[in-house]
């Protein structure tokens, strides 16, 4: 192998590896798109903005000095609380009133948080405090940190678990009755509100993770930072197949390895537009996602 | 007074882009959140007409033929991403449109010509309070006669049923398509408006959240409303001016206040004022 063809394949190992990095980010992200979608139907748009939350609980906890296996819960929890008290308050008076109306609110709910979040935070952006030092682990010209490790390895470990919970449980299986119907799971003695609520809490706490690790991972913190990311992990759910779990992470993978692939080997200006190009290629040709089974719409 | 006048005739470009909205979200009832693109395309080929061809004309002439020229190709724009986005439904097609919105902007940033992020300068200053609201006159006469004809009951059809619609013989797809591309072209016109106007247009004046606002206008006045927009339109405006008199630190407030409203007229008057009604005096003769 000439040495331009090894440099180029040490190249693309890299883009690959932030690929799957900014994916695994993405996929954390999705899972809390794909299960609130599942379950009710509506688009959160504000999703990212729990996902901003998470990263700003975590900022303020580790800059007064909590250590980071206490700042990680707390971001988790006070995400998971802020998305329970927005479906309380605003999604769950919506509910039956179809799905124009409730998107319509999640976009008024996520320009709320982001200028709101503006206002009380201010605008510029934040360093975040380097809690775990940067160990770069090298193999050849191929550069790992400790950071991306933890970032792929988490997403994994939630991922087994949401896995487990949905598909192995008692909750689980209330959650999965409710998204199949509503009214009849309620015949059957489940407290669906209380299942939706839950289904909010967890999206929201596994967006608050993905807030802190992102911190962690490009040091900087802001709060509009959710807007793009919120958008893209939507994609990255319909591309894996909305309402189905690893096709979130499969999603949020390929979208990330694309996007990484594109600014590397081609322009980085077009970044933002890869992501909305695949969401609407696999909208024309295969509207159910990479893992989901067409649907008939039926009177 | 200069400021009132300029606010007037924003308030003119408003009315325009909130009725060309209503027309695809409230009449036909196809979600697009991608307006601002549309927008954005009228405001940079109306712009790049005047700028680029330079013909010795006179200044109305010229603004006349550049809204010409940009409501062809912003229709043009509507054609080429209505037809693949107007297969899907409800949400999908509104995060679709949102993704176009974005990509136009994406694009124009991305094209040196025009002068990049860094924006379009040295635009003609060619609109003035008479020739907006001559456009907005049209826009009115337009999708009065619209609503009034075989057309206009086949739009509305689609917004009441869509199965049941096509079961009746409503080529369904084509009426879809005919509502955005018309909506895409006189938001289109808008856009020349505003940037022969403003004088100076980046791709900054046409992010995503513009989108928001021209729904938020819609909204208040009430879907499916004309009359209902023009009242939005005005409301929005004044609303942001009011803002003002309270001092720097409320006008900062503006945006926070624009998402709760937003938020707080879905939960408690999703019809917004009008409705689907129109005023009386100002639309005779229309029921829907």
């Amino acid at each position: 192998m000439s040495e331009s063809t090894t440099l180029f394949l040490y190249d693309l190992a890299t883009y690959l590896l932030n690929g799957i990095t900014q994916g695994s980010v993405y996929a954390l992200i999705a899972l809390g798109y794909t299960m609130v979608y599942g379950i009710i139907q509506l688009i959160n748009f504000a999703h990212g903005e729990f996902y901003m939350m998470g990263a700003f609980i975590g900022f303020f906890a580790l800059v007064s000095g909590v250590p980071i296996w206490l700042a990680l819960p707390a971001s988790m929890l006070g995400a998971g609380l802020l998305a329970m008290v927005t479906e309380r308050l605003v999604y769950r008076p919506l509910r039956n009133a179809g799905r124009i109306p409730a998107l319509v609110t999640a976009l008024g709910m996520s320009l709320f948080f982001q200028y709101a979040g503006q206002a009380l935070l201010g605008a510029t952006p934040r360093s975040f405090p380097q809690v775990i030092p940067t160990k770069t682990y090298q193999w050849g010209e191929l550069y790992v940190t400790n950071i991306q490790l933890l970032i792929i390895f988490c997403t994994f470990v939630l991922m087994v678990f949401l896995w487990w919970l949905v598909n192995k449980t008692r909750v689980g299986k209330a959650m999965r009755a409710t998204s199949f119907n509503h009214h009849v799971a309620e015949l059957m003695g489940i407290d669906t509100n209380k299942i939706i609520g839950l289904t909010f809490f967890i999206g929201g706490a596994f967006a608050g993770v993905a807030g802190i690790l992102v911190g962690m991972y490009y040091n900087t913190i802001d709060p509009t930072m959710g807007m793009i990311p919120g958008i893209k992990a939507f994609v990255a759910a319909v591309l894996g197949g909305i309402g189905i779990i690893p096709g979130a992470v499969l999603g949020g993978l390929v979208l990330g390895v694309a996007e990484n692939l594109v600014v590397g080997l081609w322009v980085s200006t077009y970044r933002d537009a890869i992501a909305f190009a695949i969401l609407i290629l696999i909208l024309l040709f295969k509207p159910a996602g990479l893992l989901g089974s067409p649907k008939r719409e039926k009177i | 007074m200069d400021y009132i006048l300029h606010l007037i005739l924003l308030c003119g470009i408003y009315m325009i882009l909130a009725m060309s909205l209503n027309l695809i979200n409230g009449k036909c009832g196809q979600f697009s959140l991608g307006h601002a693109g549309f927008w954005a395309v009228g405001a940079y080929t109306g712009a790049s007409f005047t700028v680029f061809t330079g013909w010795p004309l006179p200044g109305f002439l010229m603004l006349f033929l550049s809204c010409i020229v940009s409501f062809l190709c912003a229709a043009l724009a509507g054609v080429l991403i209505g037809v693949p986005c107007l297969r899907l439904r409800g949400d999908y097609l509104a995060i679709a449109t949102l993704g176009f919105g974005e990509i136009i902007r994406i694009i124009i940033i991305n094209m040196d010509v025009v002068g990049g992020p860094r924006g379009f300068t040295d635009i003609p200053k060619l609109s003035n309070l008479f020739w907006t609201y001559f456009w907005v006159g049209i826009t009115i006469l337009t999708f009065r006669n619209l609503m009034h004809g075989t057309h206009g009951r086949a739009i509305i059809s689609i917004r009441e049923d869509e199965i049941a619609a096509e079961s009746m013989g409503i080529a369904t797809f084509k009426y879809k398509t005919l509502a955005f591309v018309i909506g895409a072209g006189f938001a289109g016109i808008a856009g020349t408006l505003f940037a022969h106007a403003q004088q100076f247009i980046s791709p900054q004046n046409f992010i995503f959240m513009w989108s928001a606002y021209i729904l938020l206008m819609i909204i208040l006045g009430g879907l499916g409303s004309f009359t209902g927009s023009i009242i939005g339109a005005t409301l929005f405006l004044l609303l942001g001016e009011a803002l003002r008199f309270f001092g720097e630190t409320v006008a900062e407030y503006r945006m926070i206040i624009y998402a709760l409203l937003l938020v707080l007229l879905m939960l408690l008057r999703p019809q917004g004022l009008f409705g689907k009604g129109e005023l009386k005096f100002f639309w005779k003769g229309s029921k829907t």
